[in-house]
């Protein structure tokens, strides 16, 4: 294993973050509050609580769940694609270094990255409402899964953009409409039959599900069932991931 | 030659892209240790298809690299850590500071930090004044020296400058080539392509020359401008002649049109011919005022090989 050469990556990656830190850690901490001005203050104050969980409570988990999917995918493919776009993936494709060692630089990074602000979001959110976490392990284990696996999918989108549009389209037309329809801000239990039953088909429902569990206790799906969801989907990605290596699919002609 | 002293093997490389174009085709070659070898060839004859993959920069399709008896593929953390590669495009991090994309090249090739060596790499590039500043921030030819900084930062024994001096003004293309020498002294291989024909006929060991995806040529410089070289002697006459004598035509020798010089053509290998047509000049009582004499550069020789294979 070539351990310098994957921290010189996570090195490189997370000093981009310490660059443009209003971008990754003033703006998630903002956006927070404004989410807990209007959905707790303005909305909460008519929505009495969900599963006994006060309404400003319940989103805590959606909210940070909504941070990281939006974050991973974003670093990640920003991370891969900008080298791709300025040339300097020269480097990487010359360096004695395995896919497993640049995914683990590029992927970790950009993991780290929106854990921290995953926390942040949370100590941010404490500061406005009560939370309580009921099973800590598995809140920091679905919140590092989903961070990795989410990473993972930014990577293959930032290795499949071949121009700032396609880079910016995942983010903004998959991602966050599956985040606001997975439950981020309501119990899926309040949605009429039918739409419970295609809301099952977003895969995110599993993932805030099982998050919302590991705070409150309170879950739309078995926390079994969310926790295999999202090793299936790791494995979709690595998947993926080692086929674009292998093939040298939009790196290596 | 044994195998152990040709740092890069190549055999019967080739390569075509998706949309068809056969960018080189069977190239066999093979780069000696230590040595400075300078390919030529016009833009689009393969040159950079070939760096690429002998870096793994590009997929090889048929034939094999071997770097330093290693398989470039299945030896590839071997083989790639040998290596440094400045590429023809000014490709680098804009917003990183010079100091941290140099650091992040020796991490990058397993190296672990070594302050000391980094400085004295940008010492020698004359970047040690700009560590701080952001790539954005700098020159053209600043940007180039620190593409050269991050090659040489993790030590190779093989560099491969594709294009180095392009854009870079002539002081620092002297200083880079000086740094060229260097490196040549600590017993680096040097692999360059270059525009500026004149640059590999000053520094260069060996010469290839590739065009259309085939390696039409690779000599020592030296052989190559002596056998391909050719030399022209310029006779500035006293008296104009309105036409050429037909005791010259057996020479190939011109008229120049006012009548004023005979321009005699022959090779660097052969110069009997010239006190012969001396010799003939007199007998013949035609008067010269001046001599001179003008060796063929590396680029009329490039320029002569390559439109050879286009006809």
């Amino acid at each position: 294993m070539n351990y310098p050469a994957i921290k010189a990556i996570y090195i490189f990656e997370m000093s981009r973050m310490r660059r443009t830190l209003f971008q990754s850690i003033v703006s998630p901490v903002i956006s927070t509050t404004l989410y807990f001005v209007v959905f707790g203050a303005a909305i909460g104050s008519r929505i009495t609580e969900i599963d006994g969980v006060s309404y400003g409570s319940f989103i805590v988990p959606g909210l940070i769940m909504l941070s990281i999917l939006t974050e991973s995918v974003s670093n990640a493919s920003f991370g891969i694609y900008f080298p791709k776009f300025s040339g300097s993936i020269y480097e990487v494709l010359s360096a004695p270094i395995s896919y497993v060692e640049i995914t683990l630089g590029y992927v970790g990074a950009a993991a780290s990255k929106s854990i921290i602000v995953g926390a942040i979001i949370l100590l941010t959110a404490n500061l406005f409402v009560p939370i309580q976490i009921a099973h800590p392990f598995w809140m920091l284990l679905f919140l590092v899964l989903t961070a990795l696996s989410f990473s993972l999918l930014g990577f293959i989108l930032g290795i499949w953009a071949d121009n700032w549009e396609k880079l910016a389209i995942a983010p903004t037309l998959i991602i966050t409409p599956l985040a606001f329809l997975g439950g981020s801000f309501y119990s899926i239990s309040m949605l009429p039959p039918f739409w419970q039953k295609i809301t099952l088909l977003n895969p995110v429902v599993y993932l805030i599900s099982g998050f919302r569990w590991s705070f409150y206790e309170n879950a739309d799906v078995s926390v079994y069932i969310s926790i295999s969801m999202i090793g299936v989907f790791l494995m979709i990605c690595l998947i993926l991931i080692w086929l674009i290596f292998k093939t040298g699919y939009r790196l290596r002609v | 030659m044994t195998p152990s002293e040709n740092i890069i093997q190549i055999k019967n490389l080739s390569k075509n892209y998706q949309d068809g174009f056969r960018a080189l085709n069977s190239v066999n070659l093979d780069i000696r240790k230590g040595e400075i070898f300078a390919l030529l060839g016009p833009n689009g004859a393969g040159k950079t298809t070939l760096i690429n993959m002998i870096c793994g920069i590009v997929n090889i399709q048929e034939g094999e690299v071997k770097i330093s008896d290693l398989h470039n593929i299945k030896d590839y953390r071997k083989t790639r850590a040998l290596i440094g590669l400045v590429p023809q495009e000014l490709t680098s991090e804009t917003f990183e500071t010079v100091l941290s994309t140099v650091n992040f090249s020796r991490g990058l090739f397993g190296k672990k930090d070594n302050p000391p060596f980094v400085e004295k790499i940008l010492r020698s590039l004359s970047l040690w004044d700009k560590k701080d500043n952001t790539i954005l921030t700098l020159s053209g030819g600043m940007k180039r020296r620190v593409l050269i900084a991050k090659a040489l930062a993790h030590e190779p024994k093989i560099i491969f400058l594709d294009e180095p001096t392009a854009g870079v003004d002539v002081e620092l293309r002297q200083d880079m080539w000086e740094v060229v020498r260097q490196l040549k002294d600590d017993g680096v291989t040097i692999i360059l392509t270059t525009h500026y024909i004149e640059e590999a006929e000053q520094i260069a060991d060996r010469i290839g020359i590739i065009n259309q995806g085939e390696l039409i040529l690779v000599k020592e410089k030296d052989d190559l401008m002596l056998e391909l070289g050719k030399k022209h002697l310029q006779i500035n006459l006293t008296e104009p002649l309105k036409q050429l004598p037909l005791e010259l035509m057996d020479f190939q020798i011109e008229l120049s049109p006012n009548g004023k010089q005979l321009i005699y053509t022959y090779e660097k290998i052969d110069n009997t011919g010239v006190s012969l047509l001396l010799e003939l000049l007199s007998s013949l009582q035609i008067k010269y005022s001046d001599i001179d004499t003008k060796e063929s550069s590396l680029e009329e020789i490039f320029v002569d090989l390559v439109n050879r294979e286009r006809l």
